[in-house]
């Protein structure tokens, strides 16, 4: 495999204090990589290290098989960065943005009109390409964002939680871009909140919690690892039911007023459950991506 | 800190960035250059011209209006490129996190900084090019010398954007260029040989004023307009640069302490 990214026992410090503590992975060729975590975890400082702003405390850290200390120039200009802020220029359109920002990749003009043009296209606003960016919804203001982030053709696309605080519809719209861009090939790292559309996108991916690698893994993967096929909600448990699952070794958490049980695929344990223990209040689901997240990161609020 | 091989011709990108945005404010940002020597000169030369006479300058006599007509030009290529390098890049910095954007393509800090102080300094010579050429009409300018204060417009714009560049590096919050502004800007603007000569401060006073960058662009500025200076031509030829490579340093030490994080 040919590898992107190559990250060993990265370490950032920000006086004294560790935000990314000694985390290790690699991204393939194509592979449209995740990195989630809860606030504070090292997200964005692990993404600030890749594009060459942040300088790596210690660790290995290459990109296309290049150093970022020595080799940033060369190395930036075939990534594309998608900031978790709007860092759209205000002063400029939409159009403007697109064009002043290929000339800071030296793309040559009329190679960079087309590709404006091309990615005004592929993003649905066309329509808007000479209107002030401070017009834009929130929706639009992240497709010019994305679009902006492609006008150098990269190699490696990095999105930092490009979806956040976006309508289902702009969301799901943006997925279908990403999607479309993920089965050209494009090499895709991902940092975000919703486990749902790092279920839907992601082919593998990392969750970090205070700079560390918790678990890696597809997302298949890690739902069965962690937790299990099948997860039974249980409201007000009862304490024959806390018995049954102590002496049948069944894996729970006790979130005091909601119980969550973690199931493999065997039926008879959850039908036993259904018929014994479960009167009315039971939600009998899958289990997900979300479920592995608050299981490994807790669920205490992190600000 | 600084990376002096991360620094090439690629500023000159930053810098079409700022002029593009400029390009669609021109017509608005070409009216102070075009009316404030004229208020000067104005109600100066009708105001005042009465109750002073003539000027004794560098061994020659100037008429009130004649004395301060360069200082204009270099007091306005310092508000010019100080202000560009302050409060503007400020607003491109914290307010619409245009340096972030930047920042992920291959544009270094330093071209990002350099980008900066270059656009204060062709901002600042845009203004004294339009004052040029209105007090010029006047014939307040000796021609063809006189348009040697444009490539020290050029330079002077580069001295103050260093500066402004470095206050920008070190400022907590906009709100705080005030002080700068009063301690540094508004001193320099009074004392600098602008509006009297330096030879009637105290003794004691006038080493400080030598020490004003304005002092030099004015006095340089006075040199190619009327033909007669209080300071040597090469000191302040020496100083300007001097002043230049200083805070520009300091200025790209700061910022880059502030915007790498």
């Amino acid at each position: 495999m040919d590898p992107i990214i190559e990250i060993h026992n990265l370490i950032k410090t920000f006086n004294g204090v560790s935000a990314v503590d000694g985390i290790s992975f690699s991204v393939a060729k194509g592979a449209f990589f995740g990195l989630l975590g809860p606030n504070g975890a090292g997200k964005t400082t692990t993404i600030r290290m890749l594009y060459g702003f942040t300088p790596p405390s210690s660790g290995e850290l290459r990109v296309f098989r290049r150093e970022i200390t020595s080799d940033w120039r060369w190395i930036k200009a075939k990534i594309g960065v998608c900031h978790q802020e709007n860092t759209l220029d205000p002063d400029l359109t939409v159009r403007q943005n697109l064009l002043v920002y290929a000339g800071y990749f030296a793309v040559p003009k009329a190679v960079a009109r087309r590709r404006a043009e091309e990615l005004l296209d592929f993003f649905a606003l066309s329509h808007r390409g000479d209107a002030k960016v401070m017009e834009l919804s929130g929706g639009m203001a992240r497709r010019v964002i994305l679009a902006r982030a492609l006008i150098n053709d990269p190699d490696l696309l990095i999105l930092d939680e490009p979806t956040t605080g976006l309508d289902p519809q702009s969301r799901h719209q943006l997925w279908e871009r990403l999607e479309t861009l993920k089965a050209s090939g494009l090499t895709v790292l991902l940092t975000t909140h919703y486990m749902e559309e790092a279920e839907r996108l992601c082919d593998r991916l990392v969750i970090i919690d205070h700079g560390k690698i918790l678990v890696e893994g597809s997302p298949q993967a890690l739902k069965q690892r962690h937790a299990g096929d099948r997860i039974v909600e249980v409201a007000g448990p009862g304490a024959a039911l806390l018995d049954f699952l102590a002496a049948s070794q069944i894996p729970y958490d006790d979130l005091g007023e909601r119980l969550l049980i973690y199931l493999t695929a065997e039926q008879e344990i959850e039908e036993r459950i259904r018929s014994e223990f479960c009167m009315d209040r039971c939600t009998f689901r899958s289990g997900t991506l979300e479920d592995v997240f608050l299981r490994l990161t807790g669920r205490e609020l992190r600000e | 800190m600084i990376r002096f091989d991360a620094i090439s011709w690629r500023f000159l990108r930053v810098w079409r960035r700022n002029l593009i945005t400029y390009r669609r404010i021109w017509k608005v940002s070409f009216i102070t250059p075009l009316l404030e020597p004229l208020f000067f000169i104005t109600a100066f030369g009708l105001g005042f011209s009465g109750m002073i006479g003539a000027v004794a300058y560098g061994g020659v006599q100037l008429t009130y209006t004649e004395y301060i007509a360069p200082a204009l030009i270099a007091s306005a290529v310092m508000n010019n490129a100080f202000f560009e390098t302050t409060y503007a890049s400020f607003v491109r910095m914290y307010y619409q996190k245009t340096f972030d954007g930047i920042l992920a393509t291959p544009i270094s800090t330093e071209e990002v900084i350099i980008a900066e102080i270059v656009w204060a300094a062709s901002k600042a010579t845009a203004a004294a090019t339009i004052m040029l050429l209105v007090l010029g009409s006047f014939g307040f300018v000796t021609l063809p010398q006189g348009l040697l204060i444009l490539p020290l417009a050029f330079l002077g714009g580069l001295a103050f954007g260093a500066a402004g560049m470095f206050f920008t590096g070190i400022i907590p919050t906009i709100d705080m260029f005030n002080l700068p502004i009063f301690l540094f800007i508004t001193p320099m603007f009074l004392f600098s040989g602008t509006f009297f000569p330096v030879s009637n401060l105290p003794a004691w006073a006038q080493p400080f004023a030598l020490a004003f960058p304005l002092h030099h662009l004015v006095e340089l500025f006075r040199t190619y307009c009327v033909g007669a200076n209080e300071t040597p031509t090469w000191i302040s030829l020496l100083y300007l640069p001097l002043f230049l490579l200083l805070f520009g340093l300091l200025a790209l030490a700061m910022m880059k302490r502030r915007l790498i994080r």
